[in-house]
C-alpha cells in the first residue's frame, strides 16, 4: 500500500515535442510531507518519464530503467531506445509485478521524440497503457482531462501548451487536497529535455463572493 | 413480565426492523433490487442579475440507461428551483415536500418566499434522516434579499457558493468552472458557461448524458429552458423501417410523426397550479 504518494502529472503533445507537467509535492498520508520532489525525469536521450503514486516505487523504477539504458549504451550500436521502447518495458514490468499480486503502485506518463515521431503515453499500477495526445494521472484524470478534451489542438505552440498545462495545474491545485503550488514543467524536443525550475501559480480567491458569502442569507454559511 | 401492545414504530425517522433480515438475506447471496439513481452532473452559477441552475438529463438504474430525458430541475417556488443528484426518488420526494411547506408558509406570510427558507426545510429534513436520505441538491433563486446559490449535502451540510456542482459529473464540470467563471457575467455568458460545463459533464463522465437543461432566474422572472441544447442527437434511422413477418401483407404505409399528436404543455405553468 502506498504511504509517501505524489499526485497528479498531465501531459499534452505540443508542436514540436511533448509538455508535462507536475507539482513538486509528496504527501505522507494525509500531511504535505515532501515540497521538493522532482517527480518527472528524463530517461536516456529520448524520454521523459513523470510518476505520480508510490515515490519509493518510483525510484525503484528509475533504478530498472538506469540498467536498462546503461546496457543499451553498452551494445555501442548507435541505436538509442526511443520512448516506444520504454514504454512497452515499463508496461512488462508493471504488469508483471502486477501479476505476482505485488504492483509498483504507480501511475506513470512517458514522452519522447525520436526521429522526429512524438510519443506520449501512460502506464497504469496494473498494466492498462495506452497512448494518446494528451494524458493525465491521478486527479488529473477526473479535473484536467474535460479541459484538455476541449482545448488540445494539433498544432498547439510552446507558449499555448505552457498555458493549457498551467490551465489544468491551476485547477488541481484549487481542488486536488494534495497538490502544493510548486509546479515544473518539462519539455523534450528532437534536441533534448529541459525541466524548468520550479515556480508557483497565480491564483485568485478574491471572489467577491467568498469573502463575504452570506451577505443575503444570514445565518447559512 | 406483562405482555405489552404491539409496538407502534416512533414517529418520524425509520424503523430499523426490517435490517436485520436485510442482511441475513444479503449473506445468503440475495441481491437487493437497485434504485434508480440520477448519476448525474447538476451545477449552479450566479451572475450578475440572477441564478443559472443547469443539468443532464440521464438516469441510471446501475449500469443501464433507464431515462434518456428525465427532468432533474425541480419547482419549489416561482422564484426558486432546485436540482437533484443521487436517489431519484430521494430527491423528489424531498423537493416535493418542501415545495408543498413553501406554498403553506406562503399562504400563511403573504409574501414571497426566501431562498434560506427553503435551505433550512432541506438541511433539517435531510439531517434528521442522518444521511439515508440521499439526495445532494443544488439549490438557487432570487427573492427579495437578492440572488442566492447553495449546496445541500445529503447528511444536513450545505455550502453557500458563487458556483457549485454535484454528481457524478460535478469533477468534470468544476474544472470548467474554475478555469472560466469570473464576476460580473452577462445572462448570455453564463448560461454559455452553464452549458459547458454540463457538456464537459455529459461528455467525459459516464453517469451523465443526453441533453442539458437550463434554467435561468432573474428578479421576478424565471426561464426553464428545457432541453437547451441536444448533443446527442439520433442520426442513425434504419432506412428499410419497419418490416411485419413474411406471412402479412402489407395493405397500406401511413407515416405519423409523434410530435404532431403529443401536445407540450409548458412544463413550469403546469406545475404553478
Amino acid at each position: 500500500y502506498p504511504y509517501v504518494t505524489g499526485t497528479s502529472v498531465v501531459g499534452v503533445k505540443y508542436k514540436d515535442g511533448i509538455l508535462m507537467a507536475s507539482d513538486m509535492g509528496a504527501s505522507y498520508g494525509s500531511t504535505l510531507r515532501y515540497k521538493s520532489v522532482e517527480r518527472m525525469k528524463p530517461i536516456g536521450k529520448h524520454s521523459l518519464l513523470g510518476a505520480s503514486g508510490e515515490i519509493s516505487d518510483f525510484q525503484e523504477i528509475l533504478r530498472y530503467l538506469d540498467e536498462l539504458i546503461l546496457y543499451d549504451n553498452m551494445w555501442d550500436d548507435g541505436n538509442s531506445l526511443g520512448p516506444k521502447e520504454v514504454h512497452s518495458y515499463l508496461t512488462r514490468v508493471m504488469y508483471n509485478r502486477r501479476n505476482k499480486f505485488n504492483p509498483l503502485w504507480n501511475s506513470l506518463v512517458l514522452g519522447g521524440v525520436k526521429n522526429g515521431k512524438k510519443y506520449l503515453g501512460t502506464v497504469s499500477m496494473i498494466g492498462v497503457h495506452f497512448e494518446d495526445n494528451h494524458v493525465a494521472t491521478g486527479f488529473g484524470n477526473h479535473l484536467a482531462r474535460p479541459i484538455l478534451r476541449e482545448e488540445w489542438r494539433e498544432d498547439l505552440s510552446y507558449e499555448d501548451g505552457v498555458k493549457l498545462l498551467e490551465k489544468c495545474m491551476r485547477v488541481l491545485l484549487y481542488r486536488d487536497r494534495s497538490a502544493v503550488n510548486k509546479i515544473q514543467i518539462a519539455k523534450i524536443t528532437e534536441e533534448g529535455v529541459s525541466i524548468s525550475k520550479p515556480y508557483s501559480l497565480r491564483t485568485f480567491w478574491e471572489f467577491n463572493a467568498f469573502r463575504n458569502p452570506t451577505v443575503g442569507a444570514e445565518g447559512s454559511w | 413480565m406483562s405482555k405489552l401492545d404491539f409496538d407502534v414504530p416512533a414517529k418520524g425517522g425509520f424503523s430499523f426492523d426490517l435490517c436485520k433480515r436485510n442482511d441475513m438475506l444479503m449473506k445468503k447471496g440475495v441481491q437487493p433490487p437497485s434504485y434508480r439513481k440520477t448519476g448525474t452532473t447538476i451545477v449552479g452559477l450566479i451572475f450578475q442579475d440572477g441564478v443559472i441552475l443547469g443539468a443532464d438529463t440521464r438516469a441510471t438504474e446501475g449500469p443501464i440507461v433507464c431515462d434518456k430525458n428525465c427532468e432533474k430541475i425541480h419547482y419549489m417556488a416561482p422564484n426558486i428551483y432546485c436540482c437533484g443528484a443521487g436517489t431519484a426518488a430521494d430527491t423528489e420526494a424531498v423537493t416535493d415536500m418542501v415545495s408543498s411547506q413553501l406554498q403553506l408558509h406562503r399562504y400563511h406570510t403573504g409574501r414571497e418566499s426566501r431562498v434560506i427558507t427553503a435551505l433550512t426545510l432541506l438541511k433539517s429534513h435531510l439531517f434528521n434522516y442522518q444521511g439515508y436520505v440521499q439526495a445532494a441538491l443544488v439549490l438557487g433563486g432570487v427573492d427579495v434579499t437578492g440572488p442566492h446559490l447553495h449546496t445541500i449535502y445529503p447528511h444536513g451540510s450545505t455550502d453557500t457558493l458563487p458556483f457549485a456542482t454535484m454528481g457524478s459529473g460535478s469533477l468534470a464540470a468544476m474544472a470548467v468552472f474554475e478555469s472560466k467563471y469570473h464576476e460580473g457575467l452577462t445572462r448570455d455568458e453564463g448560461i454559455k458557461l452553464v452549458t459547458e460545463a454540463i457538456c464537459s459533464g455529459i461528455f467525459n463522465d459516464l453517469g451523465s448524458g443526453s441533453n442539458v437543461d437550463v434554467c435561468v432566474i432573474t428578479k421576478g422572472h424565471k426561464e426553464y429552458l428545457r432541453n437547451h441544447l441536444l448533443p446527442n442527437p439520433r442520426s442513425y434511422v434504419s432506412a428499410k423501417g419497419f418490416s411485419f413477418s413474411k406471412k402479412t401483407e402489407v395493405l397500406l404505409t401511413k407515416v405519423t410523426p409523434l410530435k404532431e399528436k403529443v401536445e407540450i404543455i409548458q412544463a413550469g405553468e403546469a406545475m404553478e397550479e
